[in-house]
């Protein structure tokens, strides 16, 4: 075949009319490239200023929130690729955690029991919000507004009727408290910090949304469904199972963080986790996913939340007012859509 | 016309009819689709283009007359079933993610898999390889299959559906007005594509309002007007003046130019 001498004037012909693509764009339409130069930017900052903050225990240290935050950040993420926001995210970590801490502390139950039985709980949430959502055809986000308030009522008022308090705890004297306490929130020291196994499980949760994202058939369906539904279905995707395993997916996040809550502190507040859904959206955002749907990246979304949990303790570190640390996020989420914006321009640039 | 012995063709209509109510969209529509050729389906607006598109993928049934596959009477209730016959529509929409890469579009919703269990994964290398010739085989050079489909032109997307279409298996290539949005040099681009897929053995449905776009390509052209048949032609007994001609309902055009003409002074 003469492929090689046809295709060489067609080739210049594609490149005539890719020109404007230089390696810069190109490398910017990554998600998680903003993030990673963002993470890079605030370590640089906070370090130069701040020998605790890069020490061992300092680092330590801010990757603690992080890692909480980054596990449902990651979660959150892979759903808005998919074209949806869940708003009941947060609260949800409270309700796990409470039912965790309920079953096991009020009803001393055996403490995986417990454990259990919040999985079950956080499934049917997240299958409900997920089933209302394909069902209904209505904006996630006003459907989860929905069950967000409906669960944060349902926290104190359950709590309050089972506990007659505000607080459900007990959790240190369950059965099999020591082995929850194992996987859920045991430390070990590295480099002479202690670090919390969270971070661990942040790690390989992150890799494994990535390689799910990139490299399996729902990965493909998961950017399809938020990028267009009705062609996704055309084709032959199943929008709908994608959406409700989605959701699915955040629920059971919540119930992996609201657990290592519980297992931690022991006692669980009635409002724990309420306010926390815009921090995973806006880790998410920072990792470059669009709110439009159909882009981001999982890792961009641990970078957000690197970059949350070095910020909040970057701050105090240089004995700075706590106020200026919302400032300093709202400054990067207005950053991060900006550049965002950027991409989707890039892709949509040459249509028709 | 009597058709040639090489066999039954892949697609036969015979007298076929569809009602929306009281509205009848089509009838009486007859003509045949055969491999390597590309039958024409010409009209202007609201002649029954969409209808008769409608019924060959699947979405509608016909409520008259007989739809022949390899001269067996077929019947199709869903676009499923069309598709599993080798039936294949590439509407304009072209049912393609702009955000996603060329290569993710191509098999989205049929990915190619390796492994099993919970290892089982998207086999990424062959779907980009596999990607890139079928693009090539079809003379469409891509230097990137990670490029975002909405980088590309309008044209090239519509190659891409078409490459996409035939390499699923496609026996028939029914192709919803590709070339309406597209300029005069992107037009003949697709075209070429629609030339490559017929060359390939693949019988094409080529819907158009365009005679222009049609008379070069075409090997058959039916023209519809008002829901009926204007005729089917064989390409040597019509020339592409005639068919704008009928197209435009012949004397309504002559009538046209006549009132636009100016007056003699």
């Amino acid at each position: 075949m003469d492929t090689g001498a046809a295709s060489e004037p067609s080739t210049r012909r594609a490149d005539e009319r890719l020109s404007a693509v230089g390696p810069l764009r190109r490398l910017l339409v990554k998600p998680e490239l903003g993030a990673l130069v963002g993470a890079v930017a605030v370590f640089t900052f906070f370090a130069v200023q701040s020998d605790v903050f890069r020490s061992a225990r300092g680092v330590a240290n801010w990757l603690d929130p992080a890692s909480t935050l980054g596990i449902m950040a990651v979660a959150v993420a892979l759903l808005m690729i998919g074209g949806h926001f869940d708003l009941s995210a947060g609260v949800m970590t409270g309700t796990t955690a409470l039912t965790v801490a309920i079953v096991a502390g009020e009803f001393e139950q055996n403490i995986w029991v417990a454990i259990a039985v919040s999985l079950v709980v956080a499934l049917l949430l997240g299958f409900f919000n997920g089933w209302l959502v394909t069902r209904t055809g209505l904006p996630s986000f006003i459907i989860t507004l929905g069950t967000f308030l409906m669960l944060q009522g349902l926290n104190l008022g359950l709590t309050k009727y089972l506990t007659g308090t505000v607080t459900a705890g007990g959790l240190a004297s369950a059965p099999g408290f020591s082995s929850a306490e194992w996987v859920f929130a045991s430390r070990m020291t590295i480099l002479g910090a202690e670090v919390r196994v969270a971070v661990l499980w942040w790690v390989l949760f992150t890799a494994l949304a990535t390689w799910v994202l990139l490299r399996t058939r729902f990965g493909n369906w998961v950017f399809a469904t938020g990028g267009d539904e009705v062609a996704a279905r055309n084709v032959g995707v199943p929008a709908r199972r994608t959406t409700i395993t989605l959701f699915m997916t955040t629920a059971t996040a919540a119930w992996f963080v609201g657990t290592t809550l519980a297992v931690r502190l022991t006692s669980v507040q009635a409002n724990t986790g309420t306010g926390q859904e815009l921090i995973y959206i806006v880790a998410a955002v920072i990792g470059g996913c669009l709110l439009t749907g159909g882009f981001g990246s999982a890792i961009g979304a641990s970078l957000g939340a690197l970059i949350f949990g070095m910020t909040q303790l970057g701050i105090p570190y240089l004995r700075w007012d706590a106020d200026w640390f919302y400032f300093f996020l709202g400054a990067m989420l207005l950053l991060a859509v900006l550049a965002n914006r950027l991409v989707r321009r890039y892709a949509e640039a040459a249509r028709r | 016309m009597t058709p040639p012995p090489a066999g039954a063709p892949l697609l036969e209509l015979r007298d076929v009819g569809k009602d929306y109510g009281s509205v009848i969209a089509l009838d009486g529509i007859s003509t045949t689709v055969r491999a390597g050729e590309v039958t024409c389906v010409l009209g202007d607006n609201g002649a029954g283009k969409s209808t008769l598109i409608k019924i060959l993928a699947g979405v509608h049934r016909a409520d008259r007359g007989q739809l022949l596959l390899d001269g067996q009477p077929a019947d199709f209730g869903s676009p499923r079933e069309a598709l599993d016959a080798g039936i294949a529509t590439v509407y304009q929409d072209l049912a393609m993610i702009p955000l996603m890469a060329i290569w993710r579009n191509f098999f989205l919703g049929a990915e190619p898999t390796r492994g099993r269990g919970p290892f089982r994964r998207f086999d990424a290398a062959r779907a980009k390889e596999v990607t890139r010739r079928e693009l090539a085989a079809m003379g469409i050079d891509i230097r990137d299959p990670d490029q975002p489909v909405g980088t590309l032109s309008g044209g090239e997307r519509q190659s891409v559906a078409i490459a996409r279409a035939v390499h699923f298996g496609a026996r028939v290539l029914i192709l919803d007005e590709p070339t309406s949005a597209l300029g005069v040099k992107q037009a003949g681009v697709v075209l070429r594509y629609v030339a490559q897929a017929r060359d390939r053995g693949v019988g094409v449905v080529l819907i158009t309002h365009n005679p222009h776009h049609a008379h070069p390509v075409g090997d058959r052209f039916l023209v519809l007007n008002r829901g009926r048949s204007l005729g089917s032609f064989a390409k040597a007994d019509v020339s592409r003046d005639e068919l704008t001609r009928l197209m435009a309902g012949g004397a309504e055009l002559d009538q046209l130019t006549h009132e636009l003409e100016r007056p003699p002074t």
